[in-house]
């Protein structure tokens, strides 16, 4: 009888399955890549560099595109063109239809009802599955994790690699586990979870590593719940999250346009339920936070690690660039930001951009109005996001609350298509990036989820969602 | 076209000073602000690199920041803060390092996806222990030499510092090899995978 084999965590398991060629002293490992996720900013170099080899795409049928980055987000007419921000933003959504026309990618562009987010639509198709590889020139790819898929974000140079081969060459990461014990209090979301772990972590912790999210808070998220959680990994330093699949996985994925069916679909499901870390197996590095102690959060300074509770106090900065940082956001040290005056709120991209962040920021604007003076934008995070929001009305509450609804994309996230903040401008985001000048040269950000940015936007100021729901408020 | 095109110009040794940005956490978003991205080429990245922290909001020069005045050519090692590189997987920050003269990034932790696409781009990234670190924040403008061949590093006169580099990738920038002609030497194994796995 052959002995046990040695316990082995999901990222052994994934990685085991995609080896084309194990890594050496001297080489890395050939890793085959399931599925490869494409959009406007980062690939028009790669097709370059194929074109001028004279390369074709290896499996076309592999590869996906979408348009999102820097397609305006505007509403615009049938008849009318896109309302571009730029030349500059025209021609490179024209390259990526060129390009995917060329090599024979289907794009998901301005005529598919699955545009969006590239993080959020190719979920909603089933692209992504249980223990595949995905990679996309994006480093937020690690959204698709919580698939249990191993996704990770690539540089332009590595795109151009898997256009041609399908493979990449990696080292193998470091395992990671985060388990987060007990539940959330009500009005505490996934997002404050992301938050709460990436304070634990730091904006290096998880460098080098793959994070598996495990634990009762982790098993009791929802599917879009758990995107948030892993689409966060990366502001860790990790190159992915993961969340083993399961019951509420499996659901989720039923009848996807590109999930399997049939006896596929059941000879998948017993596949995919191997997928999980062993008992006993060894992580690298592990940490263990507790679901019940986390509050709706927001951030302070100009990296998302820089999170803490919306109702306590900035800490005293302990270095001269942790002054600057505070300064830069005019926050005081040891002050609450509760009540500091915001100009702009988004609602929006790939960490809070799905149906169910639409729904808590409507819940909370409902019967309310944007306070005087304060701008709010809520970008669907996918054609299907958009329709099924408007299907239950919810772009009528944005509306009649002053708030501008907009199409799909990235939009004030990266500020790429035109939509952002002015000089000084605070603005509070549901996005997942405060980097100084992210959303617009001298702009400052506050990250935090659909509610608390729904708050906010209703309060003018930074504000507890707390105190807009039927919710004790527990410290 | 040959499997070798377009191989990297190979990188050996380098004497050079440095320039210190003493920052952590110096994300790619000031590395090259989002809103240069909207290129569909890889060239003339240079003019952005920091951008906003190089020109106040109406484009006048500030002056005041670490970049101001120092010759991009005398100055091709960049030293940064802990962390540096972290945000986004965008290739322009390293495109945009390059193209403004750097051929050296030096930190205490430089973050995965930059330091691999910096290292696709023959920009070397070297991470250095907590002393070393320290000694090069302390001195900015300090002549360094750096040696690939041999993974030292020393600023002549006072240390010399061995350093660990991912070993194919310190190929490819020795000998110049470049790794999607690798990949595609790998055609074999790629074909019997798949045929496996059909
Ligand atoms: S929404 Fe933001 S983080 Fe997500 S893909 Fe777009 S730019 Fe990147």
């Amino acid at each position: 009888m052959s002995p046990d084999p040695a316990p082995q965590t999901l990222l052994d398991k994934i990685w085991e399955r995609h080896l084309v060629r194990p890594q050496s002293e001297d080489a890395p490992a050939v890793l085959y890549i399931d599925r490869h996720l494409v959009h406007e900013v980062t690939s028009p170099q790669a097709f370059a560099a194929l074109k001028a080899r004279g390369l074709r795409l290896r499996r076309p049928e592999r590869t996906f595109a979408t348009m999102d980055h820097s397609t305006p987000t505007v509403p615009f007419a049938a008849h009318e063109q896109p309302p571009y921000a730029s030349e500059e933003t025209r021609k490179q959504v024209a390259a990526l239809e060129e390009n995917c026309s060329a090599f024979g990618i289907t794009l998901h562009g301005w005529d598919s009802p699955h545009r969006g987010v590239v993080h959020v639509m190719a979920p909603e198709l089933g692209l992504t599955l249980p223990g595949m590889t995905v990679v996309c020139g994006d480093s937020h790819t690690a959204t698709h994790g919580a698939f249990g898929a191993l996704a990770f974000g690539i540089g332009t140079t590595e795109v151009g690699h898997v256009l041609a081969t399908q493979c990449l060459l990696q080292r193998k990461p470091k395992a990671l586990r985060v388990t987060i014990t007990g539940r959330l209090h009500a009005g505490v979301s996934a997002k404050d979870m992301a938050l709460c772990v990436m304070a634990a972590l730091g904006a290096g912790g998880g460098a080098g590593h793959v994070i598996e999210y495990a634990g009762e808070a982790v098993r009791a998220l929802n599917m879009e719940e758990r995107m948030t959680l892993c689409n966060m990994s990366i502001e860790a330093g990790a190159r992915a999250g993961m969340v083993a699949p399961d019951r509420v996985t499996f659901a989720w994925l039923k009848d996807r346009p590109h999930a399997p069916r049939g006896e596929a679909w059941e000879a998948a499901l017993e596949d995919w339920r191997t997928l999980h870390s062993d008992e006993g197996a060894q992580f690298d590095k592990e940490i263990t936070l507790n679901a019940r102690l986390m509050a709706p959060m927001i951030t302070y300074g100009l990296s998302p690690d820089k999170a803490m509770a919306v109702d306590s106090i900035t800490p005293q900065p302990c270095s001269a660039l942790e002054r600057e940082a505070l300064a830069y956001m005019g926050f005081t040290p040891g002050r609450p930001v509760m009540g500091e005056k915001v100009d702009v709120v988004f609602v929006g991209s790939c960490t809070n951009g799905r149906l169910s962040d639409l729904r808590a920021a409507a819940r909370i604007l409902r019967g309310h109005k944007v306070a005087e003076g304060v701008r709010m934008l809520v970008a669907p995070g996918s054609e299907a996001v958009r329709r099924a929001a408007e299907a239950e009305g919810l772009d009528e509450i944005f509306k009649a609350a002053g708030a501008e609804w907009r199409l799909p994309g990235c939009s004030m996230c990266i500020a790429m298509n035109g939509d952002m903040a002015q000089p000084g401008e605070l603005v509070v985001s549901t996005s997942n990036r405060n980097f100084a000048g992210r959303q617009g040269k001298g702009a400052r950000t506050v990250l935090a989820s659909p509610a608390t940015a729904a708050a906010s936007a209703v309060w003018g100021e930074i504000a507890d969602p707390r105190a807009f729901m039927e919710v004790p408020c527990v410290a | 076209m040959s499997l070798d095109a377009m191989p990297l110009k190979p990188f050996k040794t380098l004497r050079s000073k440095t320039l210190v940005l003493a920052a952590q956490d110096i994300d790619t978003d000031q590395i090259i602000p989002a809103r240069f991205l909207t290129t569909t080429s890889s060239a003339g990245l240079g003019q952005y690199a920091f951008y906003d922290w190089r020109f106040d909001e109406t484009g006048q020069p500030r002056n005041s920041d670490p970049l101001a005045g120092k010759d991009p050519q005398a100055h091709r090692i960049l030293v940064g803060g802990a962390n540096f590189g972290c945000g986004s997987s965008r290739e322009h920050a390293p495109w945009a390092l390059k193209d403004y003269g750097f051929a050296v990034i030096i930190s205490s932790r430089i973050a995965d996806i930059f330091k691999s696409n910096a290292l696709k781009n023959g920009l070397l990234p070297i991470e250095v222990e907590a002393g070393i670190h320290t000694d090069l924040l302390d001195n900015p403008g300090c002549e360094l030499v750096v040696d690939l061949e041999a993974c030292t590093l020393s600023r002549p006169g006072h240390w010399t510092h061995t350093f660990s580099i991912e070993p194919f990738g310190r190929r490819c920038l020795l000998e110049g090899v470049d790794p999607l002609a690798f990949l595609q030497k790998c055609e074999a194994d790629i074909a019997r995978f798949e045929a496996r796995h059909a």
